[in-house]
């Protein structure tokens, strides 16, 4: 998955591809999606659940100590109250009261642990009410952790998104090249560049990238932040400069396994009889390859689009910390660095739901793109 | 999937020039590690995050030997020791130390510190002197020890920017032709007279300690000459010499790679197999379960875990290994469930023979050949996803990593600020070493598949 090195990553796309086959001619389509769907929807429960089991403590001692200073600020806030005791320990006998009592009415006496408190509390995550941020706040000042995550999403999905674009269309082209001409120098280079290009971590390149192009020769910024305020009209232009250079390092990156997975596949139809038979029919190689073949190498590829894509979100939280790109992976390295469990909770969710989402139109793009699929046979 | 034998697996082996590389280029990090190990103590390492273990280092200095690449020659940081040299009259008694330098750069010395501790009783006076290539001797400081009536450890710090040496510089400024009062010690004391340009050649530090009654005796003395260019690999913002944590780093980096791939491939192995070989509502429950686990966002987790729990090396270590044993377990148990059929698994079923003594005696031992591949495979995986924690500042701090330096690197500004021997040896080691097992992962891999062999 994101994590993954991209040769590793490419062996287990290719075999879940091939399990992909099996189930779908097993189960018939329609009964498929639904168990994917329930798996998928189990999976968020578990993400959920989990996240919520790890920061549970803390965020109860965060929470209680908001309501303490909470308490006392609007204590002080009306000298008459502090006036009306003459002895200390009565005054903060009457303060522990009322604090005890909020507690109680934000139902936060009982552990997070209870049932009731971790349901209400998913609950209101699944209905996307994430709460305020302890910290963080939005480009306009909103510590409402949705409207956080409203600004940064879209940012997140521009970058990936173009990079991937990208890098898919390199990949094609270059694959379904070295793929007509096997062994060739064109090919080997290819295979050659993507094993090597995918044993370096993404970020690393970043780094090196803002040596050569911010340091060295002064051509793009080093911070991937537009230093102009969003609403200016010039943002746009500013964001898309600033993407620039982490487009190129995640494209440098990316489109050799691209090209190498796609050649793979390519390789695979050329084998099959009905290429043999155009070949023996004297159609000329070229439209063999692009016309024919590629179509029939589109289900995986597109699958793996798809996937690649949502794989590519899990990586976007060390790549965006590199380029300072303001997205939703340097959102969530922020809230880790200064403990904002509600920004962290909220991002991770969020983060899951991309994910399983993109894994569930991968396989509804599977199924559309196979026939073998959409007849159910 | 046919089976392999050992034999065979080593003769293809030994004819692929990838693998071998692989081989090769692990066993040289293997030598490293061992060197590293016997040559600098471990306490060393635990130091790394103590900044005053560094105070003697300089500030991001490049390596040494990156002299050699440049025509501008960038002065060296060097810590100097002394030659000492005592003679004792009826009422003086002279220490004379000596720290030689031989200065063949193009720039001049940062600064310079003088660092000693003496034991001495009564009062004691000393004198720097500085003795230059062109015959000039320079009079830097002359002061007093604290006068002490029992013998006593004293130690000091003298630095270049100290108002003294400025001022005695300043009675003289008619030796240099140009204006020294706005220029910095090091700028004068290294320039030559009629121009602002370093005079290279030798240069003598004279540190003379007077006493009228007995010697002083030096505990430790030394004087580090500022420069911007130390060590193999250089220093980084925090004074560390890289080359420690680079050293140390690779023993982390095997160790870290090498057991969670082993210990992700055995468990996954192991549940695939049992799954596959079960069958029915088991294997169906397991591989619900396996998904579930596929379709967790690894990296988000791997972050949490790290925050909330503990973010110790070994722990580190069983969290990856969580997310990693998925696909393992999908593969072997497809893999299995071809197995399961041949007849030689039917007959053991037949004979009675325990699920357990079937599955560890006649099944596994089939996969191994694929078990070997996908540890190789599986390694970089760790490393670079470990690397990836460290870089966002997760890692262990007693140990130093690879990517916990390129973190303080990232930290530091290292890349917009040009320091790149903080910035491409990690990246390089992480890139090398992931490569290498990639390459014995691939070639094991093309024989024990050999359809992929195209």
């Amino acid at each position: 998955m994101g994590f993954l090195s991209c040769y590793a990553y490419l062996a287990i796309l290719s075999k879940y591809v091939i399990s992909k086959i099996q189930e779908f001619s097993i189960l018939g389509l329609k009964r498929y999606l639904v168990t994917r769907g329930v798996t998928m929807f189990g999976v968020l429960l578990i993400t959920l659940l989990l996240t919520i089991a790890l920061v549970g403590s803390n965020m109860d001692t965060i929470l209680k100590q908001g309501v303490i200073f909470q308490v006392r600020s609007e204590i002080t806030d009306n000298p008459s109250i502090s006036k009306s005791f003459t002895n200390p320990e009565d005054f903060e006998r009457f303060v522990q009261q009322k604090i005890d009592e909020r507690i109680e009415i934000l139902g936060l006496d009982t552990p997070w642990y209870s049932p009731q408190r971790i349901g209400y509390t998913m609950l209101k995550i699944i209905l996307l009410d994430f709460g305020n941020a302890t910290f963080l706040t939005s480009d306009t000042g909103s510590s409402n952790v949705g409207d956080i995550l409203v600004e940064k999403i879209p940012k997140t999905v521009l970058l990936f998104t173009t990079a991937t674009i990208i890098i898919s269309i390199i990949g094609i082209l270059l694959g379904a090249a070295s793929s007509s001409k096997i062994g060739s120098k064109t090919d080997r280079l290819t295979s050659a560049f993507a094993v090597i290009s995918s044993s370096f971590p993404v970020w690393w390149i970043g780094m090196l990238m803002i040596f050569a192009f911010a340091f060295v020769y002064q051509i793009f910024p080093a911070r991937a932040t537009p230093d102009i305020e969003p609403s200016d009209p010039g943002y746009i232009l500013s964001l898309l400069y600033h993407m620039a250079l982490p487009v190129i390092t995640i494209v440098l990156i990316g489109f050799g396994s691209w090209a190498y997975l796609v050649r793979n596949f390519m390789v695979g139809v050329m084998q099959e009889d009905f290429i043999s038979a155009k070949k023996t029919m004297g159609i000329n190689k070229k439209k063999i390859v692009y016309r024919h073949a590629l179509k029939n190498a589109a289900p995986p590829i597109v699958t793996i689009l798809a996937l690649s894509l949502s794989g590519s979100l899990g990586g976007a939280i060390i790549t965006e910390a590199v380029f300072d790109w303001p997205g939703m992976g340097r959102l969530y390295f922020e809230a880790i660095n200064v403990m904002d469990l509600p920004v962290i909770i909220g991002s991770t969710y969020v983060l899951t739901v991309l994910f399983l989402v993109s894994i569930f139109i991968a396989d509804l793009l599977y199924g559309y793109f196979d026939p073998r699929v959409r007849t159910g046979t | 999937m046919s089976s392999v034998s050992t034999e065979d697996i080593k003769r293809e082996f030994a004819k692929s020039i990838l693998g071998i590389t692989g081989i090769v280029i692990i066993a040289t990090l293997i030598t490293i590690s061992v060197i590293a190990a016997v040559t600098i103590p471990p306490s060393t390492f635990q130091e790394w995050n103590n900044p005053e273990k560094w105070l003697n280092y300089p500030k991001t200095s490049i390596p040494i030997w990156a002299n050699y690449l440049t025509a501008e020659k960038t002065p060296e940081h060097k810590i100097l020791e002394p030659e000492i040299f005592q003679t004792n009259s009826e009422q003086l008694f002279l220490t004379s130390q000596q720290f030689l330098v031989n200065f063949e750069f193009d720039d001049f010395p940062s600064d310079f510190v003088y660092e000693f501790e003496t034991k001495y009783s009564d009062s004691h006076l000393i004198s720097v002197n500085l003795l230059r290539p062109d015959g000039m001797e320079m009079k830097l400081l002359t002061t007093s020890l604290p006068f002490s009536e029992i013998e006593t450890n004293y130690k000091q710090r003298i630095f270049s920017t100290d108002e003294m040496i400025k001022k005695s510089l300043l009675m003289n400024p008619d030796i240099f032709a140009f204006d020294i009062s706005k220029k910095s010690v090091t700028d004068i004391l290294f320039s030559d007279v009629s121009e602002n340009k370093v005079l290279k050649g030798s240069y003598v530090f004279v540190v003379n300690t007077y006493g009228t009654n007995g010697q002083s005796e030096i505990v430790d003395s030394r004087i580090i000459l500022g420069g911007k260019a130390f060590g193999l690999m250089g220093t980084d913002e925090l004074r560390r010499d890289l080359a420690i944590g680079l050293l140390w780093g690779t023993p982390l980096a095997l160790f870290i790679g090498i057991s969670v791939a082993i210990g992700s491939v055995v468990v996954g192995l192991i549940y695939g197999v049992y799954s596959g070989y079960k069958g029915k509502k088991t294997d169906e429950a397991m591989m619900r379960f396996n998904d579930i686990i596929y379709a967790l966002p690894a990296l988000p987790f791997l972050i949490i875990l790290a925050v909330t729990i503990s973010n110790s090396i070994f722990l580190m270590i069983g969290f990856l290994m969580i997310f990693s044993w998925v696909g393992i377990a999908k593969v072997s148990r497809s893999m299995s469930l071809q197995i399961k059929t041949r007849q030689y698994v039917e007959a053991a079923k037949i004979m009675g023979q325990k699920d357990s003594k079937i599955i560890f005696r006649h099944m596994i031992p089939q996969l191994l050949p694929y078990a070997f591949a996908s540890i190789a495979i599986s390694v970089p995986a760790a490393i670079t996803t470990e690397a990836g924690l460290s870089f966002l500042g997760l890692g262990d701090p007693s140990f130093p990593t690879w990517g916990q330096i390129l973190h303080d690197a990232n930290t530091y500004g290292a890349a917009a600020q040009g320091f790149w021997w903080w910035i491409v040896p990690p990246g390089l080691l992480i890139a090398i070493t992931g490569l290498a097992f990639v390459f014995i992962g691939n070639a094991l891999d093309s024989i024990v598949n050999p359809k992929l062999k195209r």
